[in-house]
């Protein structure tokens, strides 16, 4: 999805959101059949990220030898590695990073955007000039080429792949914001604030911010998708989390030098990214279409 | 329509400034000295110090940023850690290679996502739709290095029809050039066609709601008159709308399936180069990219002109 489409979504969402609150936004989440199955796969994913350490077979770092490259078998259901290690652990393990870093990254993104849209939409004039200027420069960069440019002049590292998606993704949330807040900023119980005095950050944090969340928690689970996605690209590169960190991405960098010999290496860690944003496009669609008025 | 490009071109200048100043920074942000990361480890003492009066790094960040920007104007990008080359004709030379590969992307793409979008709208509800719509999604969610993987073990390993990797110059070899050139354009276009479908039916949904079509249809129009003559037209704007984001969003796409692919381009350029740590071609890459994804977006801009007149009216 574009970001100016996105944007128009999630003002849309937000009109259908904000009489019914977060208690209807969770009743949408199970409503819609698509946004049910969708959010079941991504819940399973976080049940296997969050019980690794129980519910994976093996260590995913334990090596074995004796059964290098072994095909899928009643021992190790996926395969095992070059080094003997299980696949099906590793793909286990591997989910503690991507959601981890799909999460952070769209949190990041989301609290720094949320600020700078607030900011931009609340105060006008100058500071909303140069705030969605930087924005605009932002978005004049293929995404993942500024995040692989970012990653790459800041190193290899976990947090360096979450700073750099979080940078691209910044501006959507901004931009949500800014609309947001120009709409809500007119409204009464606002001028009512103003007039009693509030202060700023109050009228900002307490006033506006909760009313224009809803928008920015649909746009977080469309972008969560990307995120993910996106942190599986750093990872093939080299430029993610290094090993023996078990990624989706750095075990599909990893399977292309055994192709031949062992397909299993790249077929499923690939299909595990694919099902996780399979997961998170079906809820995102589920959501977008169910508070769209225009549907 | 002069007074509108104007308007337009002039909008692009605080755009290409920022995006100058980006690439400028990058290579700020690398930890040590701009000049030996511009030169390399190896690089002699006198190297080091000519570079560093050359880019003013003794001087405030804005006077550096007046030498660098004074260079990249003249067209000088710097030279190449790796073999000393100029940087701007190593990147002219991997346009190429990547805008055979984007454009036969982009082919790929619409030839299966406009059809599949119509069909998907005019039979709304129906097998075909849900199938479509499916796909469509399915394509979404799939990265584009695994499609590139599955495609290489199916169609290179299991049954060898297509060559793994590598480029054959279509000025050489076109046949030997469109053989290597399959799987590639099949991976780039597939994650576009999934989201130029969507549009296509969504646009086409609204369409063919609209008064006109039914009074095409109560006027007794043939079904192909009315879906392509009258619906499509109409359906063109959204519809170019995001080619025009996705040829330019290509540049970025081509990362990846170049790197998967060995394909020469300037996405595998950028990534040999980030390896490299040749840092002045991977700031004279992502400028360039920059610069081209700002002009593709202009031209699709100028493209709604074209077909629809009352966006140059108003």
């Amino acid at each position: 999805m574009t970001a100016e489409a996105s944007t128009a979504a999630s003002a849309a969402a937000s009109a259908a959101l904000a009489p019914r609150g977060m208690a209807g936004f969770l009743r949408a989440l199970t409503g819609d059949p698509r946004a049910a199955l969708g959010l079941g796969m991504v819940g399973v994913v976080a049940v296997f990220a969050l019980g690794a350490p129980v519910l994976s077979p093996f260590a995913p770092d334990q090596p074995d030898f004796v059964n290098i490259l072994a095909a899928p078998s009643a021992g190790h259901w996926l395969g095992t590695d070059e080094l003997g290690r299980d696949v099906l652990s590793r793909i286990i393990h591997g989910a503690r990073t991507s959601l981890a870093v799909g999460a952070l990254s769209v949190v990041v993104a989301a609290f720094a955007g949320t600020v700078a849209g607030l900011v931009a939409g609340y105060f006008g004039k100058l500071a909303d000039a140069l705030i969605m200027r930087v924005m605009d420069i932002v978005f004049a960069f293929p995404s993942i080429l500024l995040a692989l440019a970012i990653a790459a002049v800041l190193g290899p590292s976990l947090t360096n792949a979450v700073l750099a998606i979080s940078v691209v993704n910044l501006p959507v949330f901004a931009r949500i914001a800014r609309a947001q807040t120009l709409i809500v900023r007119q409204l009464e119980f606002v001028e009512a604030k103003r007039a009693l005095g509030f202060g700023i950050a109050n009228i900002l944090g307490r006033t506006i911010l909760p009313n224009i969340l809803a928008p920015i928690i649909v746009q977080g689970s469309l972008l969560f998708a990307s995120a993910i996605i996106t942190e599986s690209y750093l990872s093939f590169l080299g430029l993610g989390a290094q090993p023996p960190t078990a990624t989706w991405g750095n075990m599909l960098r990893n399977a292309i030098g055994f192709m031949e010999l062992a397909p299993w290496l790249a077929v499923f860690p690939g299909a595990a990214i694919f099902l996780t944003v399979l997961g998170c496009n079906l809820l995102g669609d589920g959501l977008r279409d169910r508070f769209d008025p225009r549907d | 329509m002069g007074r509108y490009l104007a308007t337009r071109i002039a909008s692009l200048v605080p755009i290409l400034f920022g995006t100058s100043v980006i690439a400028f920074l990058l290579i700020r942000l690398v930890p040590g000295d701009p000049a030996i990361a511009l030169l390399g480890m190896e690089a002699d003492a006198t190297a080091i110090a000519t570079l560093r009066t050359q880019l003013a790094l003794d001087q405030p960040l804005i006077v550096q940023y007046a030498s660098w920007l004074g260079l990249i104007l003249t067209g000088d990008f710097g030279r190449s850690i790796q073999g000393g080359r100029q940087v701007l004709p190593l990147l002219l030379n991997a346009l190429g290679p990547t805008a055979l590969l984007s454009v036969a992307a982009l082919v790929i793409s619409l030839s299966i996502a406009i059809p599949a979008g119509i069909v998907a709208a005019t039979r709304r509800n129906s097998g075909a739709d849900y199938g479509a719509s499916f796909l469509a999604l399915c394509g979404l969610s799939m990265p584009s290095f695994w499609l590139g993987v599955l495609l290489i073990l199916a169609f290179a390993i299991h049954v060898p029809i297509f060559p793994a990797s590598g480029y054959v110059s279509p000025l050489i070899d076109p046949v030997a050039h469109l053989h290597h050139l399959v799987l590639p354009a099949l991976t780039l276009g597939a994650a576009l066609a999934a989201a130029t479908m969507r549009m296509t039916r969504a646009t086409m949904l609204e369409v063919l709601r609209a008064d006109y079509v039914r009074t095409a249809r109560a006027k007794g129009l043939p079904r192909r008159t009315v879906i392509w003559g009258h619906a499509l037209r109409n359906a063109r704007i959204p519809i170019v709308t995001l080619i025009g984001i996705q040829f330019g969003q290509l540049l970025g796409g081509v990362v990846i399936t170049e790197t998967v692919f060995s394909w020469p381009g300037i996405g595998k350029l950028t990534v040999d180069a980030i390896f490299a740590r040749d840092y002045p071609v991977v700031q004279g890459a992502v400028l360039l990219t920059a610069i081209l994804f700002v002009l593709i977006n202009l031209a699709t801009d100028l493209l709604y002109t074209a077909l629809d007149p009352r966006v140059r009216l108003s």
